[in-house]
C-alpha cells in the first residue's frame, strides 16, 4: 500500500508519432516506467530516441500537430493527465510538475530580467502581487547559490554564464516546490567542474524536499554518478530498465552492451614507445600569447611530432581554440612564435603561407554549421583542389573523391548528396575527407567529437586513429571532455585560463596528476568506472 | 545605453551634415539659377541684377561660406515664389504631412500586430490564409490607382466623402486610408512571420511549462520578441511616408512636404528644395533614432552593447 502511494509518476504504454511529409515517424513506441518519491530516474538515449518527446508529452509541450500522441496514459499522483482539459493540465505544470532544459539560452526569455521570469510562477499559479513574488525569486536565487541575488535578478539571461543560467533554470522549476522535475540534459552544455556542481545541486534539492527527479542524458557518466534506477531508450522503445547497477555491470540488451563498451576511456594503453621524441618537432609552439580583451593565450609552450595525437584540453574559456585559431594562423599572436619545420609560421610570405594552408587542416565541432549546406559532398571535398590548382588534374576528382569517401568509411555515390541529408556522425566523416583532400600532415580536431552521441563518437575516433597510421597524420586534438582524449591520444596538454598547467603522456596525466586543476577536472568528470569498481 | 544613443545621434548629426553639402553642391551643378529661374528672354542687365544680388556670382567657397553662416543662424534662404524666408514656407507645411504620418502609422501598426499574432498562432488556418491573401493585395495595391479609384467611388459616385482638400474628420478618412494601406499589407507579413518565429521558440516552451496562460505566452512572452524585427520595417515604412506622401497629398490637395518639394522642384525655388530636404532629412534621422530607443528598450541585449 505505502509503495503504491510513493509512486509520484506512471508512464504506461505511451506511444508517440510525428506527421511528416513522408509518412508518420513513430518517436514513442509502447513505452512505461514509473518514479518514486525521492528518487532519481535516468532515461539514457541517443539523438532520436524519443526522451525528449516522452518528456514533452509530460509537460504538455508536445507541438501538435506534427505531434500526435496515439496512445498511453500518463499518471500523476494517481491522475491520468493526458485525459484533463487544457486549463486543469495548465494548473499543474510548473506548479506540480517542473522542467529543466539543456540549452538555457534559448529556453529563457532574453527580453525579460530572470527575477520576472522566476516570479511569474508564483503569479500564475498563486496570483501573488509584484512584491512578494519577487522576494519569493529571489529567495530562490539564493537558494541555488547565485552570488548577489537581490542585484542579479533584476540581469537578463545573456548576462549569466551557462553554469549560472542553469541555476537560475533550477531555481524557477523549483519555485512552486514540485513533485517531479524533469531535467531535460540539463549539464550537456557545461563544462565538466561546473557539471558536478549542478548535478550535486539537483541531488541536494531531490533529497532536501523528497522529489522525483527524471534526469534525461545521453551521458551514460552523467547516470551512473545520478541515477537510482534506468531506462535505456533506442527508436522510441525501451530495451533495458532496471536499477542502475544492473543495467551498468551486467547488460542484457545487446545495444546495452554496444554503449556500454562505447564508453571513452575504458583502457589506457602504454603509448610511450609509439613515440620518437628524439627526431625535430614538426611544430614548435613557442612563448606563444594572445591579448584578445583579456589574456586568451598566455606564454604558452609545447611542439607537436610526427605521427603523433597531442590533445589538449581544458574548459569553455582556458583558451584552446585560440591556440588552434594562431596554429591555423587565422589570427595572430601578441607575441610568441610557432615553428613549422623550423620555420617561423607568422614570417611566412604569400607563397609559404598558401603552401603551409596545404599541410595544416582543420575538423570543426559542428558538422552541421561547418560544411555549407548549398553545395553537394563532391563540391566540398574538391573545393580545396580548385584552389591549390596544382594539386590535382581536374580529370581526377571524381576517382579521388570517391577514394577519399571510402576512406573515411562512406559510400562513393554519396557524392551527390548535400549536407542536410547525412546524420551528425556522417557529416564528421565528410568534414574529416575535407580536411584529408589535400594531404595534410597536421590536423587540427577542434572539439570534433563533442557533438556527436556516444557511440558515433567512438566511431570517429577510431576512424581518426586508424587514418592516422595510414596517412601518418599527426593532430591536434582539442577537448573538454577528459574520457574522449584519453582513448585517442599520446600526450595531453591541461589548459586554465590561457596557460598550460600540465603536460605530458596521457597516462602519466591520467594516473598521476600533479597540478590541483588536473586533480579536480580528472575528479568532477563524471565516469562509469568509479560505478562499475564501486 | 547612453553611450549607444549618443553615438547613435552623433552619426546622425555627421549624416545631416554630409547630406547638406551635397545637396548644396548638387543644386550648383544644375547650372546657374538665374538661368533657370528667369524666363527665357530676361535681358542680359537682369540677369546680372539677380545674380549679383543672389550672390551668384562670387567663387562657388564663399557661396559656401555664406550658405554654412546662414544655415548656422538658422537662415535658410528665402522663397524667391512665395517671397517669405524658406523655413517658414517648410515648417507650415512638415506638420501636416507628420501628423498624417503619425495617425496612418500608428493604424497600421496596430492593426498589423492584432491580424498577423492572430494569423501566426494557427499558421495555414483559415484566419492566417485569408489575411495572408489580402495583406499581399494591401502590400502590393498601387496607392496611385487606388486614391484616384476611392474618389471616383466615395466622392463621386456615392458622395460620401469630399473629394479633396483639409478639414475635419470626413476629410482625413480618404487620405489616411489610402496611406495605412500599404504598410499594413507589409506589417502584417512582417508581424505573422516574426511571431511564428517566437511562438516556436524555447522559451515559449519554457513558459507553457511554467502553466503560463496562453493569452500570456502569445502576447507577453512571443510578442515582445516578435515585435523587434517589426519595428525595423514600421520604422521605414514611417520614414517613407514622412518624406514624401507626395501622391497622396498631391491627389488630395494636402499642403504638405511632399507637395511642397515637387511644386518647389518644378518652379525652381531653390532655397525651399534646400530647405525642406533638410527638414525632411532631420525628420527621417529622428525616426531612427526613435527606433534604435524603441529597440533599445525591447531587447536588453542591445541596451548592453
Amino acid at each position: 500500500m505505502n509503495k503504491l502511494k510513493d509512486t509520484l509518476l506512471k508512464v504506461s504504454n505511451l506511444a508517440v508519432s510525428f506527421d511528416t511529409v513522408d509518412g508518420p515517424i513513430d518517436a514513442v513506441q509502447g513505452i512505461n516506467f514509473e518514479l518514486k518519491k525521492g528518487q532519481t530516474l535516468a532515461i539514457i538515449g541517443e539523438s532520436g530516441s524519443g526522451k525528449s518527446v516522452t518528456a514533452s508529452v509530460i509537460m504538455g509541450i508536445l507541438s501538435c500537430p506534427p505531434g500526435r500522441i496515439k496512445s498511453g496514459e500518463v499518471f500523476l499522483n494517481n491522475q491520468d493527465i493526458l485525459k484533463l482539459s487544457i486549463e486543469e493540465r495548465r494548473k499543474l505544470m510548473g506548479n506540480k510538475i517542473a522542467i529543466i532544459f539543456q540549452d538555457t539560452l534559448a529556453h529563457l526569455n532574453p527580453v525579460f530580467n530572470i527575477g520576472s521570469q522566476i516570479a511569474e510562477c508564483f503569479q500564475v499559479h498563486k496570483s501573488l502581487n509584484k512584491k512578494e513574488s519577487w522576494n519569493k525569486a529571489v529567495a530562490l536565487l539564493e537558494r541555488v547559490n547565485i552570488p548577489n541575488a537581490r542585484t542579479r535578478a533584476k540581469d537578463f539571461p545573456h548576462q549569466f554564464s551557462g553554469g549560472q543560467r542553469q541555476r537560475v533554470m533550477i531555481a524557477m522549476a523549483l519555485a512552486l516546490e514540485p513533485d517531479i522535475i524533469i531535467a531535460d540534459e540539463p549539464t550537456t552544455a557545461l563544462d565538466v567542474t561546473i557539471q558536478a556542481k549542478i548535478l550535486d545541486l539537483l541531488a541536494e534539492l531531490r533529497d532536501e524536499r523528497n522529489m522525483g527527479l527524471i534526469l534525461i542524458t545521453h551521458d551514460l557518466g552523467v547516470a551512473a554518478e545520478t541515477a537510482d534506477n534506468v531506462v535505456v531508450l533506442k527508436n522510441g522503445k525501451i530495451v533495458e530498465s532496471g536499477t542502475l547497477k544492473t543495467v551498468f555491470t551486467t547488460p542484457k540488451h545487446s545495444y546495452t552492451k554496444q554503449l556500454m563498451s562505447s564508453i571513452p576511456g575504458r583502457t589506457i594503453k602504454s603509448k610511450k614507445n609509439k613515440l620518437n621524441n628524439n627526431s625535430d618537432p614538426i611544430l614548435e609552439v613557442k612563448n606563444l600569447t594572445k591579448h584578445y580583451d583579456t589574456i586568451a593565450c598566455d606564454d604558452v609552450n609545447f611542439k607537436l611530432y610526427k605521427n603523433e595525437i597531442l590533445g589538449v584540453v581544458g574548459e569553455s574559456g582556458s583558451g584552446k581554440t585560440t591556440v588552434s585559431n594562431l596554429i591555423l594562423r587565422l589570427t595572430n599572436p601578441s607575441s610568441g612564435n610557432i615553428f613549422y619545420h623550423g620555420k617561423n609560421i607568422f614570417d611566412f610570405d604569400k607563397k609559404e603561407l598558401f603552401s603551409f594552408r596545404r599541410r595544416v587542416q582543420v575538423v570543426f565541432q559542428d558538422p552541421f554549421a561547418s560544411l555549407n549546406p548549398t553545395m553537394n559532398v563532391y563540391n566540398l571535398i574538391s573545393e580545396p583542389w580548385l584552389i591549390h590548382s596544382d594539386f590535382l588534374n581536374k580529370s581526377l576528382y571524381a576517382k579521388r573523391v570517391s577514394e577519399l569517401l571510402i576512406s573515411v568509411g562512406l559510400d562513393p555515390d554519396d557524392a551527390s548528396r548535400y549536407p542536410h541529408q547525412f546524420s551528425g556522425g556522417q557529416r564528421q566523416r565528410i568534414a574529416i575527407a575535407r580536411a584529408l583532400a589535400l594531404n595534410p600532415e597536421i590536423i587540427i580536431c577542434d572539439e570534433a567529437v563533442s557533438a556527436l552521441d556516444v557511440s558515433i563518437q567512438a566511431q570517429i575516433i577510431k576512424l581518426l586513429s586508424d587514418l592516422r597510421d595510414k596517412f601518418s597524420l599527426s593532430y591536434v586534438f582539442i577537448a573538454h571532455d577528459l574520457p574522449v582524449v584519453r582513448d585517442l591520444v599520446d600526450r595531453v596538454i591541461v589548459m586554465k585560463s590561457g596557460k598550460i598547467v600540465e603536460q605530458g603522456f596521457v597516462e602519466d596525466i591520467f594516473n598521476h596528476p600533479n597540478h590541483p586543476y588536473t586533480q579536480d577536472l580528472l575528479k568532477a568528470s563524471p565516469s562509469v568506472f568509479n560505478l562499475i569498481n564501486r | 545605453m547612453k553611450k549607444y544613443l549618443s553615438k547613435r545621434i552623433l552619426s546622425s548629426l555627421l549624416a545631416v551634415i554630409g547630406l547638406f553639402i551635397m545637396v548644396f553642391f548638387l543644386a550648383r551643378l544644375t547650372g546657374d539659377p538665374g538661368h533657370l529661374y528667369l524666363p527665357i528672354d530676361a535681358p542680359l542687365e537682369v540677369r546680372k541684377e539677380f545674380s549679383e544680388k543672389h550672390g551668384f556670382n562670387d567663387p562657388i567657397y564663399v557661396q559656401f561660406g555664406r550658405f554654412v553662416g546662414d544655415l548656422v543662424n538658422g537662415d535658410l534662404g528665402y522663397s524667391l515664389r512665395k517671397e517669405r524666408p524658406a523655413i517658414d514656407v517648410v515648417l507650415e507645411a512638415i506638420p501636416i504631412t507628420l501628423s498624417l504620418a503619425a495617425v496612418a502609422m500608428t493604424i497600421a501598426l496596430f492593426g498589423a500586430i492584432i491580424i498577423g499574432s492572430l494569423a501566426a498562432y494557427r499558421p495555414n488556418g483559415i484566419f492566417d490564409r485569408i489575411s495572408r491573401v489580402v495583406s499581399l493585395t494591401a502590400a502590393s495595391a498601387p496607392d496611385f490607382w487606388v486614391a484616384i479609384t476611392a474618389i471616383l467611388l466615395f466622392s463621386v459616385s456615392l458622395r460620401w466623402l469630399p473629394t479633396s482638400g483639409m478639414g475635419d474628420f470626413p476629410y482625413w478618412i480618404m487620405p489616411v486610408s489610402i496611406l495605412v494601406i500599404r504598410p499594413l499589407g507589409l506589417l502584417v507579413q512582417v508581424v505573422r512571420g516574426s511571431m511564428i518565429t517566437a511562438l516556436s521558440s524555447d522559451f515559449v516552451k519554457t513558459a507553457r511549462a511554467k502553466g503560463v496562460k496562453e493569452k500570456s505566452v502569445i502576447f507577453k512572452h512571443a510578442l515582445r520578441n516578435g515585435l523587434l524585427p517589426v519595428i525595423t520595417v514600421a520604422g521605414d515604412q514611417a520614414a517613407a511616408i514622412a518624406n514624401g506622401a507626395v501622391i497622396v497629398e498631391t491627389i488630395f490637395g494636402w499642403p504638405g512636404i511632399g507637395k511642397l518639394m515637387i511644386d518647389s522642384i518644378l518652379q525652381r525655388d531653390f532655397a525651399v528644395v534646400q530647405a525642406s530636404i533638410l527638414i525632411t532629412a532631420i525628420v527621417i534621422l529622428s525616426i531612427n533614432i526613435i527606433i534604435d530607443i524603441a529597440y533599445a528598450t525591447l531587447d536588453p541585449r542591445i541596451r548592453h552593447k
